[in-house]
């Protein structure tokens, strides 16, 4: 909000002048009505391995992040760059592998991970999509610069705290939006729909039938799934609902069985199908696999995406967005040691305090070291792990990220935050919704932003410039 | 529709019918015991017995008293119709049915959750009963009217009334059988006080006292109470009453089909060959014997719904 020389950034003017007469009081109470109505609408997520009692709101914050509209237009052209260059690399992987043979990629990048899927060889989604949706997560280190940290191909979750936020923020503070001219994020569902259906299958005759898969109510990102598949008004169903009829995925409805064309599925490749993958998976359709290899589904996001948002692979970015576009990258990854090389891994071994090191395949922020907030035994530790196996992980340089300011007790204090906007990808459109989720490290001084570990979400703010 | 969904708006809504009937008999109960007119623990053995609860309370419990017997029919996790385990049983089905359901039906649902888990944490106090039994059911009363207020009036509306109104006669028909000996015809028992208590006792448990007057006079006795609760067609909670609706909600559903759905069957002979009669033919019949068949029945048509309705396969 305030610029290193104190000034005050110039798309906050507007939120600063009314925020300054505000009463303190007041918006405390704001804050409490805020977390009531989130508990009310039932905006929670189940923590893994707990009972019932344990839904837990996502603490929102009061303050929006706002963003200027020409920065979200530098922004937005980067994202949509990035995210054409990922679908083109999955469909390069899977099918002839010019990468590998122009020896810009090393060869057992991809025959050695986990995330490639060889079932996906030779196999063309319909319309050519392979990431449907994807949730670039960025962080701003100053006006204009933002890094990217990290794709998410696979199933990005978070996009209905992104709309709920927006929702809440409409409710408790009209006056700001009369105020400020901010882009509205409600289309999402219906852009979401929209863009799925524009990717139907050969087999589908007439109006595409969309469903959400969800892994059920257990599932920590539940409330999300029923959350899109009312907004968008389709089914929602789980893998005991659907089974393979007459060479179609098909939902069993209370009048028999009704073919789907498109599933956006929030269940994981692994999940998805007990024939072709795990054997013990209830979640999952068996047979999907090959509906889908014949053209009798599309599945969304297309099995085999985990590939392109694996964090060696991230590493290699620049050089794939190169690759598939023939521009340079508009948005800079950051810069990153691969510790399988035995050079990087001698350079993070000795710089350990003070970089972040992260599970080539974790997320959620579990199994990383941030080297400047790490205790010794921490280190040493982590140390172990990282000459045990050293290809399992990557590290980072702890960036200065820029704040934004949250409401606290003693008014507005200043804390880190990153960044996922939302991209729906359809045959031939890339749309990014304006805005994305703000998620914001609550303690003072933390880096982590990630809700299982105590971080929280606001609203964000794309002006119209 | 999915199954899967029919099955969990048909679940939601037997949930919150019996929680809400749960809370009627603990009342019941209560009043019962505070002008002493009844033995006070043989009146909650009864009461259990009438919602079905009272053999897993003596797995527990070597005696029956008002304390233990309000607190599993209240708070218990290990008693599946407490009134806890109902509010918590319809809001997962209500969030298994998220997408089908309004927004404000949704929001009702998980409010009274919210209160229920708040004010049911911990035992309640004979004082504070009432209090929380009428906050219980007010809650109730909303997620009702919000469903009435919000909801098309579609095949997802007619799961919900079909799962209401089945729960509800099985209710009804489960108070009658626990009390039908005190609506018997006996020379000795007409007009003596215990009658009084009994009779008033059934009234209570379907909030039905008022009403009872208003159809049948400050006379009314036994057959009157019977024909009430089993025959009257204005009566919202009376088998005949319970059953209709029943019979045109399967009808709604399947109005497109061109012959009715073995459910619809079910329906429409419970209430052609039990419920189109006068009281004198259930009496004939015997009361006991009558109210067994309905139960049976009853059973029968929930077990068909799920059937015709693909609820789990």
């Amino acid at each position: 909000m305030w610029g290193t020389d104190g000034q005050l950034c110039p798309p906050y003017r507007g939120f600063y002048d009314w925020f300054d007469g505000e009463d303190l009081t007041r918006l405390r109470k704001k804050q409490r009505d805020a977390d009531d109505l989130f508990r009310l609408t039932g905006i929670t997520f189940n923590v893994y391995g707990k009972a019932e009692a344990e839904e837990r709101l996502i603490p929102f914050d009061i303050i929006p992040r706002i963003i200027s509209g020409g920065e979200w237009h530098r922004l937005s052209r980067g994202i949509e760059q990035r995210v054409r260059a990922i679908n083109a690399f999955l469909h390069d992987i899977y099918h002839n592998q010019e990468i590998i043979r122009a020896g810009r990629i090393p060869e057992e990048m991809i025959s050695r991970n986990a995330a490639f899927l060889p079932h996906m060889i030779g196999v063309k989604p319909p319309g050519g999509v392979y990431t449907h949706i994807v949730g670039i997560d960025l962080v701003r280190t100053g006006p204009g610069e933002f890094f990217v940290l990290e794709d998410n191909a696979r199933t990005p979750s978070g996009v209905s705290y992104m709309l709920e936020n927006r929702e809440t923020m409409l409710q408790m503070f009209p006056e700001l939006f009369s105020r400020n001219r901010v882009q509205p994020v409600q289309n999402y569902p219906t852009d979401l729909r929209r863009s799925l259906a524009a990717s139907a299958p050969p087999a589908c005759t007439g109006t595409p039938v969309v469903a959400v898969l969800t892994p059920g109510i257990y599932n920590s990102a539940y409330f999300e799934h029923a959350f899109l598949a009312d907004k968008m008004g389709v089914e929602l169903v789980e893998g005991n609902d659907l089974r393979v009829v007459d060479g179609r995925i098909a939902m069993r409805t209370t009048r028999g069985y009704t073919p789907i064309d498109v599933l956006y599925r929030r269940v994981d490749d692994d999940f998805l199908d007990p024939l072709n993958f795990n054997p013990e998976s209830s979640l999952g359709v068996p047979g999907i696999m090959d509906v889908y290899r014949a053209g009798g589904i599309t599945i969304a996001n297309a099995p085999g995406t985990g590939i392109a948002d694996d964090k060696a692979i991230y590493s290699y970015m620049p050089e794939i967005v190169e690759f598939y576009t023939g521009e340079r990258p508009l948005l800079p990854n950051v810069e990153t040691w691969r510790c399988s090389e035995p050079e990087s891994l001698a350079y993070v071994l000795d710089n350990l305090h003070e970089l972040v090191v992260k599970e080539v395949h974790g997320s959620g922020g579990y199994g990383m070291l941030i080297g400047p907030t790490a205790t010794k035994k921490d280190i040493a530790a982590f140390r172990r792990k990282l000459i045990a196996r050293p290809s399992n992980y990557i590290a980072q340089p702890t960036l200065s990220l820029s704040t934004v300011p949250v409401f606290s007790r003693a008014g507005l204090s200043p804390r880190h935050v990153d960044l996922r906007p939302f991209v729906l990808v359809g045959p031939d459109k890339i749309h990014v919704t304006p805005g994305g989720l703000t998620r914001v490290a609550l303690k003072k001084g933390s880096l982590v932003v990630n809700s299982s570990q105590g971080g929280g979400t606001k609203d964000t703010w794309v002006l119209e410039d | 529709m999915l199954g899967k969904t029919a099955n969990g708006l048909f679940w939601m809504s037997r949930y919150l019918e019996r929680a809400e009937n749960t809370a009627r008999l603990i009342e019941t109960g209560q009043r019962i015991a505070l002008t002493r007119l009844g033995s006070g623990d043989e009146e909650w053995t009864s009461i259990m017995k009438t919602a079905g609860v009272l053999s897993g309370f003596m797995e527990i419990y070597d005696e029956v008293t008002q304390d233990a017997a309000v607190d599993w029919m209240m708070r218990d996790h290990g008693n599946p119709s407490s009134i806890q385990s109902c509010i918590l049983g319809a809001r997962q089905n209500a969030r298994m049915v998220r997408a089908a359901i309004t927004g404000e039906t949704w929001e009702a649902i998980n409010a009274t959750y919210m209160s229920t888990k708040s004010i049911l944490g911990r035992r309640v106090s004979e004082r504070d009963l009432p209090t929380v039994l009428s906050a219980i059911r007010q809650h109730t009363a909303l997620v009702r009217g919000m469903v009435h207020g919000t909801m098309l009036r579609n095949d997802i509306y007619d799961f919900l009334r079909v799962g209401t109104f089945l729960e509800r006669a099985d209710n009804t028909a489960r108070i009658l059988d626990v009390k039908y000996y005190v609506l018997l015809p006996s020379v000795s028992a007409v007009g003596s006080s215990i009658d009084n208590v009994q009779w008033e006792i059934i009234l209570r448990s379907v909030s039905a006292r008022g009403g009872f007057r208003m159809e049948y006079g400050a006379e009314g006795g036994p057959q009157e109470i019977a024909d009430f609760l089993i025959l009257n067609r204005r009566m919202p909670r009376s088998l005949a009453f319970c059953v209709g609706k029943m019979r045109s909600n399967l009808a709604y559903l399947n109005a497109d089909l061109e012959a009715p759905s073995d459910s619809q069957k079910l329906v429409a002979e419970l209430n052609d060959l039990y419920l189109s009669q006068d009281i004198s033919a259930v009496f004939e019949f015997g009361l006991h014997e009558f109210i067994q068949k309905m139960l049976s029945l009853i059973a029968g048509i929930a077990g068909q719904v799920e059937k015709d309705f693909r609820f789990y396969e």
